[in-house]
């Protein structure tokens, strides 16, 4: 039978198919959760006298309600409010009864969730993976079907470690070429969700393939399919190759000796093989992106820097953020600039930033937050001395979890203020009431974050 | 989860694309960890002005569309985050059905597991309904239609969300009823 990757793996995890009146049955390998879409599953759990059905197979953490400032001399943290603080220790609790790993704020494991699973090697290749939150699209990276669900089928997983579904669409997106100095990842997601829309992929598993992407790092693979639900995918995936195997030999959670041969022969067969189709396919060439910035308020409203806002009629999102159709954003001055989220959080997304930090200062009047994704990230950033170019630069260097990107810990923008962002949605609001986001790559973030403006990162380097 | 019955209402339009769940309902209100009183909170950010009080010029703080049970909107409702919040608030305010040309695949998944209809329909028709602000609706799930001003519109629903909806059943008990089913599959993976 000639398949897709996506086909290959949806098929291995099939316990019941699809029927014309009901959908199919998938049985998930690996269930990550967080502190603010399961307490609700929980309590369902409660109400019906269920227990979790495989509870080896899920993992908790804190991330999105959690502080980015250190505990205090007590070892106590400082939480924005009340309610903060009941839904991460309610996260431990709800561990504690059911039986399920967590690492919870302060051990030295936590993290994003994105980003601790791969770190850890509890994200696989052809693996299915779910989680309540949307950009579980990363984890796709590693040739799994990784995708977010809502708090319903949370406990779903919980109690029957399946979800019902229907089988959806696939859309190959091939990127070949190399990309040129100061183009990254971030730049070619944000140039394709440009091109295809932020409902282009809706109801599709997007596959990421080409020399392109054969050449990614699994940093830079992970920031792809990370924002694939940008374009409404319901997934994420590029083949596992060398390069992923290399990232996940010796972690924690992976295979480990005659174990590890065997997984890695398996996780060979996991490509898309020649003769298959794509329901939807286009190409995209690399050479020709530059480094592109957001104008509006999603994440389809993007532009080349240097180019002007197009004129597009999207009259409520200029005036939201405060701009007109054919303005130049270079030179825009810039109030906050955040580098973090499970976009852009990664060790090489923090020395990308650093190269431009490094023997500059930031800017008057600019606040720049630099959130690793990781404690594990955090540490290694320290240990090569990347954190000290950041604090020597006047950055704030602060404790990993998801902070501004929603702005649900208290890490907020003002309303009105500009924050140039390095993660992945700039929604009315999404950083702080009244706030304007652009989203770019860490190293256009850092560049804005010492010239006080909008600049070409090129210029910098 | 209650049935679906049929319904009789008026249409709020909110003429916008693109409506992600952080407008249906903003982060600040994702701290609960229960499911009640999300309504007062949804479209926050359009519904209440500055100081707090109502927007006059919000759909849904005018007395003619104030009790919609219907919204109509541009675009791809529901894009962006998968928080199940945005349901349970539209819901909590009263909202039973959304209409639009396409709808976000998370959100319209977590709908259906809450009672909420998600209807998408041609863009034409789309376009009919966003003309229709405050008018009288009444939507029909078990025949598939809508009628609105003696226009007769069908529109299509997968059959399991239909069935759900219709009868007012969980998921999770088609999940339990193919209990062995997993079984048999957990020990495929041993062997």
């Amino acid at each position: 039978m000639v398949s897709t990757l996506f086909d290959k793996v949806w098929r291995q995890h099939l316990v019941v198919e699809e029927t014309k009146e009901t959908p199919a049955i998938l049985y998930i390998d690996t269930h990550l959760i967080h502190e603010v879409t399961s307490p609700q599953a929980f309590q369902m759990l409660r109400d019906k006298g269920l227990k979790l059905r495989r509870p080896e197979r899920t993992f908790a953490t804190s991330d999105h309600s959690t502080p980015t400032s250190k505990a205090n001399s007590d070892g106590e943290f400082i939480f924005y409010g009340e309610q903060e603080k009941y839904q991460v220790e309610q996260l431990k609790t709800n561990c504690e009864d059911f039986g399920i790993t967590i690492f919870p704020l302060g051990d030295k494991k936590q993290g994003i969730v994105h980003v601790i699973g791969p770190e850890r090697g509890i994200t696989q290749p052809g693996q299915t993976i779910v989680c309540g939150d949307s950009h579980t699209s990363t984890h796709g990276a590693f040739g799994a079907l990784a995708f977010g669900i809502g708090t319903s089928e949370v406990g779903y997983t919980f109690a029957t470690q399946c979800i019902p579904q229907r089988k959806p669409k696939t859309f190959g997106i091939e990127i070949n070429g190399e990309l040129s100095l100061g183009v990254s990842a971030k730049d070619v997601i944000l140039a394709i969700i440009e091109q295809i829309g932020i409902g282009g992929a809706t109801g599709h598993v997007i596959e990421y393939f080409g020399t392109t992407v054969s050449g990614f790092s699994m940093d830079e693979r992970m920031t792809v399919c990370n924002m694939s639900i940008e374009a409404g995918a319901r997934a994420g995936m590029i083949a596992p190759d060398k390069t992923t195997f290399d990232y996940l030999e010796g972690k924690e959670y992976a295979p480990k000796g005659e174990d590890w041969n065997k997984a890695v022969s398996q996780w060979q067969q996991l490509y898309t093989d020649p003769e298959a189709t794509f329901d939807k396919h286009i190409q995209i060439d690399a050479s020709k992106i530059t480094p592109m910035i957001t104008y509006g308020t999603n994440p389809q409203m993007a532009i080349k820097i240097g180019q002007k806002i197009p004129v597009k009629n999207e009259t409520q999102a200029l005036k939201y953020m405060g701009f007109s159709e054919n303005d130049d954003l270079v030179g825009k001055a810039v109030d906050v600039v955040f580098i973090g989220s499970c976009t852009n959080s990664r060790i090489s997304d923090l020395r990308d930033a650093a190269n431009i930090f490094k023997g500059r200062k930031v800017a008057d009047k600019v606040r720049a937050l630099v959130v690793p994704g990781s404690h594990e990230i955090k540490q290694q950033a320290e240990a090569e001395g990347i954190a000290n170019i950041f604090i020597d630069a006047g950055a704030e260097w602060r404790e990993p979890g998801c902070s501004m990107c929603l702005g649900m810990n208290g890490d907020i923008i003002q309303s009105g203020q500009f924050c140039v962002s390095t993660s992945n949605r700039n929604f009315e609001g999404r950083q702080g009431k009244g706030g304007r986001t652009l989203l770019a790559s860490p190293v256009t973030a850092a560049a804005a974050a010492v010239s006080g403006v909008i600049v070409d990162p090129r210029k910098l380097m | 989860m209650k049935k679906f019955e049929k319904l009789n209402t008026s249409i709020a339009v909110i003429d916008i694309e693109n409506i992600d769940t952080d407008q249906i309902i903003g982060s600040d209100h994702l701290k609960i960890t229960d499911k009640k009183g999300l309504g007062q909170h949804l479209f926050s950010d359009w519904r209440y002005l500055a100081n707090g009080e109502n927007n006059p010029d919000f759909v849904l703080n005018r007395p003619s569309t104030r009790a919609a049970k219907v919204i109509v909107t541009g675009d791809n409702f529901g894009c962006g985050s998968s928080r199940e919040h945005a349901p349970w608030a539209l819901l909590d305010y009263g909202i039973e059905v959304v209409i639009s040309s396409s709808i976000a695949d998370i959100f319209s998944n977590n709908s259906i597991k809450n009672g909420l209809l998600p209807i998408q329909i041609s863009e034409t028709q789309q376009q009919f309904l966003l003309s229709k602000n405050g008018e009288g609706i009444e939507v029909d799930l078990a025949s598939q239609q809508i009628q609105c001003d003696d226009k007769l519109i069908g529109f299509k629903l997968e059959p399991f969300a239909k069935y759900c909806l219709l009868n007012g059943i969980e998921q999770l008990d088609f999940l339990f009823n193919n209990e062995s089913k997993i079984t048999d599959y957990e020990n495929s993976l041993v062997s």
